[in-house]
């Protein structure tokens, strides 16, 4: 008993960084220019059928098509914002919600005409098995994925902190007419915030790839994680994602283990209305 | 004003004798569907339009509209129509207890706020065995009448009761806008702190909204169980209808009193079309389609497709 509850607390933090990782990218876009993208779990599906159609095709194993999977994400990113955000950036908040909404439908729309609504699964990878830490079996997989989220995660801190980029970035976030004033180019810098943003989630779908299913509404459950793990450690904060992603994840797992896996689901979604009525900036949000 | 009205009597007249002449019953079906979303696509366009607050969950109302009047019927042989009522009810119920904390939330937050609210009702009807978990409910098969609410030989009864809705719907509608409440509600969405400076009990009237709005997706949500005498959880609290109720608003053109009108008649037979002549080849086409035309609605028309009949009408 006492085995079996370990292992479900493990797992919960597991996947929670994971859920961080996913958060990190909204809660950056949404942080630079107030804008939320609904689409992003749909971003995490298509990398996931990225990371599969390169095993599929190439033979190439999740983690080897990480790099690709995320360059071409980071792509995919800039793309959408020069293509699909750009115009409307000074719109008013209905607006920009119908748009990151119409991408959501689009994407989903052109995995289900391309790839159809079957579950697929990449059948044998590099990360297969299981191993025994402490007593505790955790599968090779999901110990790759957390440890590759929480250095991605690690990652993105620095970049926002300590390079140039990112606290160019970050000066936007904070006043848009100081940054032009001191030559910040706040066009670009929002361009590649839907870079690194949408980037982070192809690091996410590739992790992910190599041991859960891949099907074109795998990202909406997804999504609704990474508002919970956003409105929980505040709109716009890299550490306070962090932090919710963990504690999103074992809020499920322990709701799932406790009352009812079937249930779990729905003590997220009440965690972050608890949330935002009591403390609707979050944990470490700005404002 | 004058010609629109104008247009608008003529436009009724013809769905009025459009059955006469119809035989094709899925043409009847598809009429059905449109009017069924226009009248909760108006629902959502006097919360989501008038007042500005973006409702992505009001398929819970549609759902506790259906599942009220089906619980009531199969286990208690209650009338339908009496249903229907106690639907709309137990839906205001849940638009104040949901509306109270939810509408101190601004802008997103209160957008997610209520897509969280509609996935935990699918979840709990999901999951509640009293009524019919994920299996859902089968509606007894009545005699036919419309006492009753059922009609098998014929959809045509089906028709003119989602067209009265329908103008029921439009009136309510046109009431709001016309009056006070309608004014008030916009200075909500243009400007809720001048509102609130100005002595507006912004709360109160967006809890009235929501109330109205939650009856008029209600009473759609009995008409749907009777007209399929089926339901189940996905098929009447889906995030995805909720999502299209806003769509059809957006498409015709949010915050105007035909907007939703104009966008089921697009909508609708879009969707239903490419399904029906796609088949399962064409499987995702109609999202491809429809989304792309609601991203360029976004960008290039905010004001929906309404505005190009209705020039400097506003």
């Amino acid at each position: 008993m006492e085995g079996v509850f370990t292992q479900t607390l493990v797992s919960g933090i597991l996947i929670g960084f994971i859920y961080a990782l996913i958060a990190v990218g909204l809660t950056m876009i949404f942080g630079m220019m107030d804008i939320v993208n609904f689409a992003h779990g749909e971003y995490l599906m298509v990398a996931m059928y990225f990371a599969y159609w390169f095993f599929v095709l190439f033979g190439m194993d999740p983690l080897y098509s990480l790099p690709w999977v995320t360059v071409l994400l980071f792509l995919l990113g800039v793309i959408t914002y020069y293509v699909f955000i750009r115009p409307i950036i000074n719109a008013p908040m209905l607006s920009q919600i119908f748009v990151t909404f119409g991408i959501l439908i689009l994407l989903r729309g052109v995995a289900q005409y391309l790839w159809k609504a079957d579950y697929r699964m990449i059948p044998q990878t590099l990360t297969s098995g299981n191993v025994s830490i402490f007593g505790v079996y955790v599968g090779v997989s999901q110990l790759v994925a957390a440890a590759g989220a929480i250095i991605c995660n690690g990652l993105i801190f620095w970049f926002l902190k300590s390079t140039k980029m990112g606290m160019a970035m970050e000066a936007v976030a904070e006043d848009k007419e100081a940054a032009k004033l001191m030559g910040i180019n706040s066009d670009r810098m929002f361009a590649l915030a839907w870079g690194v943003g949408i980037a982070t989630v192809g690091v996410a779908g590739s992790l992910l790839s190599s041991f859960y299913y891949v099907f074109p509404e795998v990202g909406s459950n997804f999504c609704l994680m990474a508002f919970v793990v956003v409105a929980l450690g505040g709109f716009g904060s890299v550490p306070g994602a962090f932090i919710a992603g963990i504690i999103v994840g074992l809020v499920e797992v322990l709701s799932g283990y406790l009352i009812a896996p079937s249930l779990k689901f729905m003590f997220v979604l009440l965690l972050y209305l608890g949330v935002v009525f009591i403390r609707p900036q979050g944990f470490m949000g700005r404002k | 004003m004058k010609k629109g009205l104008l247009v608008f009597i003529l436009f009724m007249c013809i769905l009025a004798v459009v059955p006469l002449f119809l035989r094709d019953p899925f043409l009847c079906h598809l009429l059905i569907m449109i009017m069924m979303y226009a009248t909760m696509s108006i629902g959502w366009n006097i919360i989501g339009g008038y007042a500005g607050q973006v409702s992505f969950g009001n398929a819970a109302f549609f759902g506790v509209g259906a599942y009220t009047t089906a619980v009531l019927l199969v286990n208690y042989s209650v009338n339908p129509w009496l249903g229907m009522l106690a639907g709309c009810v137990l839906s205001v119920g849940l638009a104040v207890v949901v509306g109270y904390p939810c509408f101190r939330l601004r802008g997103h937050y209160f957008a997610i706020a209520t897509i969280a609210v509609g996935e935990i009702m699918g979840v709990i009807f999901t999951n509640w065995d009293y009524v019919g978990a994920a299996v859902g409910i089968y509606m007894p098969i009545l005699e036919e009448s419309i006492t009753n609410f059922e009609f098998h030989s014929s959809k045509i009864p089906y028709y003119y009761i989602i067209l009265i809705m329908m103008l029921f719907a439009i009136a309510v509608s046109y009431a709001v806008e016309e009056s006070r409440l309608g004014y008030y509600l916009r200075a909500i969405k243009d400007d809720p702190d001048g509102a609130r400076s100005l002595g507006i009990d912004i709360q109160k009237y967006k809890m009235i909204a929501f109330s109205i709005s939650a009856v008029l997706t209600s009473i759609c949500g009995t008409f749907y169980g009777q007209y399929v005498l089926y339901i189940h959880p996905s098929s009447t609290m889906d995030l995805m209808m909720s999502i299209h109720l806003c769509i059809i608003a957006l498409i015709g053109g949010i915050g105007k009193l035909f907007g939703p009108v104009v966008g089921a008649f697009v909508f609708i037979p879009l969707m239903e079309l490419t399904r029906v002549y796609l088949g399962s080849e064409g499987q995702g086409i109609d999202m491809i389609i429809y989304s792309l035309l609601v991203i360029m609605i976004a960008i290039w028309r905010p004001q929906g497709l309404w505005a190009l009949f209705s020039k400097g009408d506003k």
